[in-house]
């Protein structure tokens, strides 16, 4: 069975990259388009993903305001969670660690770091 | 003394006179060389101030011992009193003298006072009438003692000697008195000359009483016991006439025409006058030692009947100590001499300064004046005067050279130039004394002087007659010469002296207390009695003295009002006359207008004094005038500048606490925007690094996946473009830098252009595009490019931010009320109520990202665009859904004013949807 994982990412080419790098690692990949749509899936009856990969900036409902509820959520309190976070956004970074994110990568990233930091996380 | 003596006598007095000429020779040859050396040394200054001692001490001094005793001393102890308290008058005095350029006793009040011709001349009168008769006393003196020592008989005074003294001083003062215009010029072969002079008869004085002391008794105790009983106690020691002789000599050392030239005229150097504050007494001191051991011989040993005054001479040729006399008669011949010479000096300055050249200038006003005219007017007016002072002082001795009257004409003429005493001491510590009291008290005290003391001098023959004298003018007693409202009794000298000085203070106190002082009187008054208090720079101004003109108004007008609006009523003037460029002719209607306009600056009465000064063309000098407004301009700007700072530091503070608001505000801001910028860019950068990453790393990439992985950085690098492109859109509308072309145009056909060229906006989703009212024929002034950029945003946004299968647009257009407005509805989700506040603003993200393109920058792009045009974009509430044709879609309304054609007024129908 591949480990399942959420790639939560409103850019529509950002996540078309990351599927398209992940799904060649043997992921099984779901995605969602915005936050809302996210922490749904999360709560998906299969059971919580082996990886959340969330982008900070995410419609409706942000990437931090999910971090939060997964952090709160006692089924999935030990749910890696990769984030994306902006380059040179400093405080962006502080939260998403204060908050109880995994690990981060800045974008603009390069592939070669994400495969490798969703690998440490969760093997495929 | 025989025949021979007589003619060795002459010999010797002319052969002194020739030294004298050569030594004043040789002293302005030094000076001229720039060789002074002991010309200017304190001693010299020191024996110069010794002129004080006349003939009239010289033989006079044992005259009034052998008479009054002791009292002879007074005239020695005023001085000695001036001078050890020199640091109190004199130093004051020498400075504002040298500071002012003073050159005469009468230029001193006249200056004090705002520059008084009539004071000047005034003293000068005073000082002429005082001095005349002194003069003539000199004249007699060196007669008689002439004859004394040639034998002849007193009673029958040869007056050819005295002429021929005073023409040789005629000569003497001119060929050396009268060599420079500038008064206040030393005149060091004079000055020279006078103390060689002050040596003699010192030296004469000390070998008599030497000879005297030494050579007649056998011991000075013998002399003293020898002294006629009651002698030394004769007179009241510190009596009524004591005291008056004391202050009449202080107010003699300073008041004195000679005596101000020696002391305050010729003075080379302050310090000097530390030296003669000890010397000069000293001088004094010895002057009078002998004078009693003289006078107690005289009265001793010479025949009942003898002349006391001529004592000093009448011993030693008794004794027949020829030699000793002749020196005796050289003493007394240099004591009158350089009184003399000194006086007329002083008197012909006076004389031309303040009497002539007023005079001159007056008759001359419209001629033109040059500086060698009044140079060479002075010049001469001031040996002409010498002449004439010399020659009316021989008249007066030729005419009552018989009487004894001259014997008292010293002290008459003391408490003359006392009169001086209370305008120099107010002048020099009083601020608020003026010329109105000067010009009272001096008058004042001038008349009683002639009245009570002067005439009367005279006696029974002279002017006032045995009648007046005796029962007072008119026949009123109080009026009597002598006894002044009923004040009988007293000594003369001390009567005349106590009305007319107490006349004359009362006079200056309440005439200079009866009227503020003048703007120049002012000026004057706080040179004079500040000059210790840094008023180094007023002495430095040029005395020079030039007619008004209109640039002398013009730069008083420019130091009062300031420079532009100086300019501004001088050119409003110049237009005025014709005169196209330059200053305008100083007319009474200018003038009176400056005048005018400087009343509302310095108040009334300092216009009217400054100007009527300029215009009036009054003797004034302009720079003193100048001054005066620039002091009154300085404190005025001071105030002003201060009142205005205190309000300027509030204003600034406030303004500073607004800025730093707004900058802090303006930094949050561009933090944002750059933060946001730095996002905007990150995000295609994200995509098309990690899509090339792909394209480069993996091998087994199929043609459609790598063809659509290229298309996607494509768009990527496209977004990016658009960003920055919009980023700079956004700064020129922001900055009010967008160019805009204003054209009158067809809004409707930019729109429905727009409208076909976004058929195909989106390849993916099919867009409708309804086209419902008509604004038809509208016209708006417009940028047709930059309408059709707001249009395109407008457009692209509905299809963006739309979630449907199917994107419509519905456009509507009409034209009312001069206002042509557009509605563009799209049939997605709408704008979140949440957005809609800020939906204009930067990166309105939320929403428009929400479709995952576009910045956020185009709508306040194009809002900003509308509002350059004059018109608006406005996001409208969004229909129901249950309204006709409501999807719930983002409502926007373009908004511009309409051109209205002339002749069509014809009101359009809004084009309402009908579809």
């Amino acid at each position: 069975m591949p480990t399942r994982l959420l790639i939560a990412e409103d850019e529509p080419s950002i996540l078309e990259s990351l599927v398209f790098i992940l799904t060649r690692e043997g992921y099984d990949i779901a995605t969602a388009r915005n936050g809302e749509d996210a922490l749904g899936r999360l709560r998906d009856p299969l059971g919580p993903p082996g990886l959340l990969i969330l982008d900070v900036m995410l419609p409706r409902v942000n990437g931090f305001e999910v971090l939060r509820a997964v952090r709160h959520d006692p089924a999935l309190t030990r749910l890696p969670v990769l984030m994306l976070t902006a380059k040179g956004q400093a405080h962006d970074r502080q939260m998403a660690e204060q908050m109880g994110a995994d690990a981060f990568i800045a974008k603009p990233f390069s592939n070669q770091d994400v495969v490798r930091q969703a690998r440490r996380l969760a093997a495929p | 003394m025989t025949a021979q003596a007589v003619d060795f006598a002459l010999a010797a007095a002319l052969t002194y006179v020739v030294v004298l000429f050569g030594v004043a020779y040789l002293g302005d040859q030094r000076a001229r060389r720039g060789h002074f050396g002991w010309l200017r040394s304190s001693l010299v200054y020191t024996l110069s101030i010794s002129v004080y001692c006349t003939s009239w001490t010289f033989y006079g001094a044992v005259g009034s011992a052998a008479r009054g005793g002791l009292a002879f001393a007074t005239i020695y102890l005023g001085p000695t009193l001036v001078f050890v308290g020199w640091w109190l008058l004199l130093r004051k005095l020498v400075r504002i003298g040298r500071t002012q350029h003073i050159t005469s006793i009468a230029d001193l009040i006249s200056s004090r006072f705002g520059k008084s011709e009539a004071l000047g001349a005034l003293v000068t009168l005073i000082a002429v009438a005082a001095a005349t008769p002194y003069i003539a006393l000199q004249l007699k003196a060196v007669t008689t003692s002439y004859q004394v020592i040639a034998g002849l008989p007193l009673d029958d005074l040869d007056v050819r000697v005295g002429f021929w003294v005073a023409v040789g001083m005629a000569a003497f003062t001119i060929l050396f008195g009268t060599r420079n215009v500038d008064a206040n010029e030393r005149h060091h072969g004079v000055v020279a000359a006078i103390a060689l002079e002050a040596l003699v008869k010192l030296f004469a004085l000390l070998a008599v009483g030497a000879f005297v002391v030494f050579g007649l008794w056998d011991s000075p105790a013998d002399l003293f016991a020898a002294a006629p009983p009651g002698f030394l106690t004769s007179e009241e020691v510190f009596g009524p006439r004591w005291v008056t002789l004391i202050v009449l000599s202080a107010a003699a050392i300073i008041c004195l025409p000679r005596q101000f030239q020696v002391i305050v005229v010729e003075n080379e150097n302050e310090r000097h006058l530390a030296t003669a504050s000890w010397l000069f007494p000293t001088y004094l001191l010895l002057s009078c030692v002998f004078i009693l051991p003289i006078a107690i011989t005289g009265l001793t040993l010479m025949p009942e009947g003898a002349d006391p005054d001529m004592f000093v001479l009448t011993i030693p040729l008794m004794a027949d100590a020829d030699w000793l006399a002749l020196l005796v008669f050289l003493g007394g011949f240099s004591s009158a001499t350089s009184m003399v010479i000194v006086s007329s000096i002083a008197l012909s300055t006076m004389v031309s300064n303040h009497i002539v050249a007023p005079l001159a200038l007056r008759l001359s006003r419209d001629r033109t004046r040059t500086s060698g005219d009044v140079r060479s007017l002075l010049l001469s007016s001031r040996r002409a005067a010498i002449a004439t002072i010399l020659f009316f002082g021989f008249l007066y001795f030729q005419g009552s050279g018989q009487s004894d009257a001259l014997a008292s004409i010293g002290l008459i003429a003391f408490v003359g130039v006392a009169q001086f005493l209370p305008s120099v001491i107010g002048g020099l510590y009083w601020p608020l004394a003026n010329k109105r009291g000067a010009l009272w008290g001096l008058c004042g005290g001038f008349v009683v002087w002639v009245y009570a003391l002067a005439l009367p001098s005279l006696g029974a023959d002279g002017p006032l007659g045995a009648a007046v004298l005796r029962d007072g003018l008119f026949g009123i007693a109080a009026l009597r010469p002598q006894a002044l409202l009923g004040l009988e009794g007293w000594d003369p000298l001390v009567h005349a002296t106590f009305w007319s000085l107490g006349l004359n203070v009362l006079l200056f106190v309440v005439g200079s207390l009866s009227r503020e002082p003048k703007p120049l009187e002012w000026l004057q008054a706080s040179r004079f009695v500040d000059v210790f208090r840094g008023g180094a720079d007023a002495g430095e101004r040029p005395q020079f003295q030039r007619p008004a003109t209109s640039e002398d108004l013009f730069i008083l007008a420019q130091r009062i009002l300031g420079a532009e609006p100086a300019r501004d009523l001088f050119d409003a003037f110049a237009r005025r006359q014709g005169i196209a460029k330059g200053l305008p002719r100083p007319t009474q209607d200018l003038i009176g207008d400056l005048e005018r306009r400087l009343a509302g600056s310095v108040g009334a009465a300092s216009a009217r004094a400054m100007v009527a000064q300029i215009a009036g063309g009054e003797v004034v000098s302009i720079d003193e005038l100048v001054s005066i407004a620039d002091e009154t301009a300085r404190i005025m700007r001071t105030s002003q500048a201060l009142e205005r700072k205190s309000a300027e530091l509030e204003v600034t503070a406030r303004r500073l606490r607004e800025a730093n608001d707004q900058l802090r505000e303006m930094d949050r801001q561009k933090d944002d925007f750059l933060s946001q910028v730095s996002h905007e860019v990150r995000t295609p950068m994200t995509a098309i690094r990690s899509f090339a990453e792909i394209l480069r790393y993996t091998e087994t990439l199929d043609s459609d996946q790598a063809r659509r992985f290229v298309a996607i950085i494509h768009d990527e690098c496209i977004r990016l473009t658009r960003l920055l492109d919009d980023i700079l859109d956004l700064r020129v509308v922001e900055q009010g830098e967008i160019p805009i072309t204003m054209d009158t145009i067809d809004p409707d056909a930019v729109l429905d252009r727009t409208l076909e060229a976004c058929e195909g906006l989106s390849g993916d989703v099919p867009v409708r595009a309804e086209r419902l009212g008509r604004a038809t024929g509208a016209k708006v002034r417009a940028d047709p490019d930059r309408l059709r950029q707001v249009f395109i945003n407008l457009l692209s946004n509905a299809v963006r931010h739309n979630d449907k299968e199917q994107v419509v647009i519905t456009v509507t257009s009409w034209e009312r009320e001069g206002v042509y407005e557009a509605i563009i509805e799209d049939n997605g989700p709408g704008v979140p109520d949440e957005s809609r506040e800020r939906i204009f603003s930067l990166f309105s993200a939320s929403w428009t990202r929400a479709a995952g393109k576009g910045a956020g920058l185009g709508l306040a792009i194009s809002k900003g665009i509308m509002h350059r045009m004059g018109g608006d974009l406005t996001l409208e509430p969004s229909r129901d859904e249950s309204e006709e044709g409501g999807e719930g879609g983002a409502r926007f309304r373009v908004t511009l004013p309409a051109v209205v054609p002339v002749g069509d007024t014809s009101e359009r129908m809004p084009g309402l949807p009908v579809g």
